[in-house]
């Protein structure tokens, strides 16, 4: 399996008003072509910020990363991956349509290339029907669907999502899930995400990254024996659980040698 | 009806208000008048006489309006010089003055506001304009507009720049203002997260402007157009009154006080107040058309 990130004794440290915090501290980890892989964690644990650095958003203090071969900035300029925020910040001055067909614009795809793609991905998100809406006639699940149509809409290999269901109830946040799962499998993009929900990391993963804070490590990666058709209800069943367990205890075991 | 009552409450009340303060501050001209000549008079005399004064301390609200009824509309229609009988406006009329101000405000209008943009533009995308440009703009608004706007015309005439140039750039010194201010907060206004978001996309400077922070400020804009435009219009009047009052609401108001006119400086007051409420009701009309276009007004 081909990897797709790379990262090697990745630090990052930030210089606030009080002196410095270290957001990363030692961070090894490479994830394979068509992962599902979730970061979980407490606040402050650099779950984000590792995400950010993959993105080329945030820049490593010291130690090595790739991503698809190449430095976080040259991937960035291949437009290699789309990015989930926790908001979805749709532009309240475009139609549905319209913020699905931004990025398009700004790498110059033609006007009717545009339009395919927007039509494809919105009916990827079930969201068919909504082009003419503007973000407030649409609930917040919508929006966040049409946010992940936006990333999804230039075709770029790698999708990094930060908590993108984070500021939804459970029930829209269980559809989604399940909806994102089917995506996955139908495209076969290698996924980040970061997510400070166990159930929501064990059911959606085929790796779990757990983090802990001050400074921001990796404490323990959980391999997911789960199937990849996954059923709402498989998070009833005894393996399910187990790797629930896992990731609990990684967290604890992450918080004890702190305080 | 719900909404016409307390406007037409309010504006009663400042009539009845306005009545009584011109009984006030005339009555004493009248008492004057009349100890001189050795009469006394009766309150009510006094009362009927303060309304009729051709030279009022303050004029009556209906000797205002019958200026203003006076040089407009029966100027223009009845009288030989008006556009019915002559063709072109008469050079004693409101409307013609009104005009000559409107055309200085507009001009001057268009110009501080792409000023205003532009330098907005560039303060947001070059530190060394963010850092040296807003001082200069907020000293350029302490200086009094009646000390610069005479040396604006002395300096652009001996250049052989007269008319409504002059006063344009005036109107635009007084609107650029309001304009850079607003702008640099709207082109500031996305939010972080946005700005990542056009980064992923490896946007250019330029895409970023034109896709997120032009759009992000239009509301902020239209506030600062609204200030800007009622600045114009103050600035093509002083603008007029250094010019030896040759046309204009400003040669109107500056006229009416040579030879004590206090009813056509009031009437001309009103010109400009009515012209002001005009701009600005125009420029909140295109405001709600725009945003509800774009979607930011439901």
């Amino acid at each position: 399996m081909a990897s797709v990130i790379e990262a090697e004794g990745l630090n990052l440290t930030f210089q606030t008003g009080d002196g410095a915090v270290q957001a990363l501290k030692d961070v090894n980890l490479a994830v394979g072509q068509g992962e599902f892989v979730s970061f979980i964690g407490p606040s402050g644990c650099g779950k984000t910020t590792f995400l950010r650095v993959v993105a080329d958003l945030e820049q490593p203090t010291s130690g090595r990363i790739t991503v698809n071969g190449m430095s976080p900035d040259a991937a960035r300029r291949a437009r290699a991956y789309g990015y989930v925020f926790q908001q979805a910040g749709l532009f309240p001055w475009r139609t549905i349509e319209g913020n699905v067909m931004l990025p398009l614009e700004i790498m110059g795809y033609p006007r009717g290339e545009r339009r395919d793609r927007a039509a494809r991905v919105l009916e990827l998100v079930e969201l068919k029907g909504f082009e003419r809406k503007y973000p407030w006639q649409l609930s917040g699940g919508m929006q966040q669907r049409a946010s992940i149509a936006r990333a999804l809409a230039f075709d770029a290999d790698i999708l990094l999502m930060d908590e993108p269901f984070g500021a939804l109830d459970e029930i829209v946040r269980d559809r989604l899930n399940e909806e994102l799962l089917r995506l996955w499998d139908r495209t076969g993009k290698t996924i980040l995400f970061v997510t400070h929900s166990i159930p929501e990391a064990v059911y959606l993963s085929t790796r779990i990254v757990v983090m802990s804070p001050r400074p921001g490590r990796i404490t323990d990666v959980i391999d997911s024996p789960l199937p990849r058709a996954r059923p709402l209800d498989i998070r009833d069943t005894p393996a399910f659980i187990d790797i629930a367990h896992r990731v609990r205890e990684g967290l604890r075991a992450g918080h004890v040698d702190v305080v | 009806m719900a909404r016409v009552l307390p406007v037409v409450t309010v504006v009663a009340a400042i009539v009845v208000f306005w009545y009584a303060a011109t009984v006030w501050l005339n009555a004493a001209w009248t008492r004057d008048q009349a100890a001189r000549a050795g009469l006394s008079v009766t309150f009510a005399e006094v009362v009927a006489d303060t309304m009729a004064q051709e030279r009022p301390v303050l004029p009556a609200p209906h000797q205002v309006a019958a200026e203003l009824w006076k040089s407009t509309v029966a100027e223009e229609v009845f009288s030989r010089r008006g556009i019915v009988q002559s063709g072109t406006l008469s050079n004693r009329s409101l409307i013609y003055h009104a005009w000559v101000t409107l055309s200085a405000t507009l001009v001057g209008f268009a110009i501080g506001t792409v000023a205003g943009i532009l330098l907005a533009v560039g303060i947001v995308h070059n530190r060394a304009m963010d850092l040296s440009v807003m001082p200069w703009a907020i000293a350029s608004q302490t200086i009094p507009i009646l000390a610069i706007a005479p040396m604006i015309i002395v300096v652009l005439n001996s250049l052989g720049v007269s008319g409504l140039i002059p006063k344009a750039i005036i109107s635009a010194y007084l609107s650029f203002f309001p304009v850079v201010v607003g702008m640099v907060k709207g082109l500031r206004s996305p939010e972080p997260a946005q700005l990542d978001l056009l980064r992923t996309y490896n946007a250019s400077a330029f895409q970023t402007l034109r896709k997120l922070r032009l759009p992000a400020s239009l509301p902020f804009l239209f506030a600062s157009l609204k200030v800007g435009i009622a600045a114009s219009l103050v600035g093509a009047i002083v603008g007029e009154l250094p010019t030896g009052a040759v046309a204009g609401i400003g040669a109107r108001l500056l006229t009416g006080s040579y030879y004590g006119q206090t009813v056509q400086i009031w009437a001309a007051l009103f010109a400009a107040a009515i012209v002001a409420a005009a701009l600005v009701g125009t420029v909140g009309a295109i405001e709600r058309r725009t945003l509800r276009a774009m979607g930011l007004l439901r």
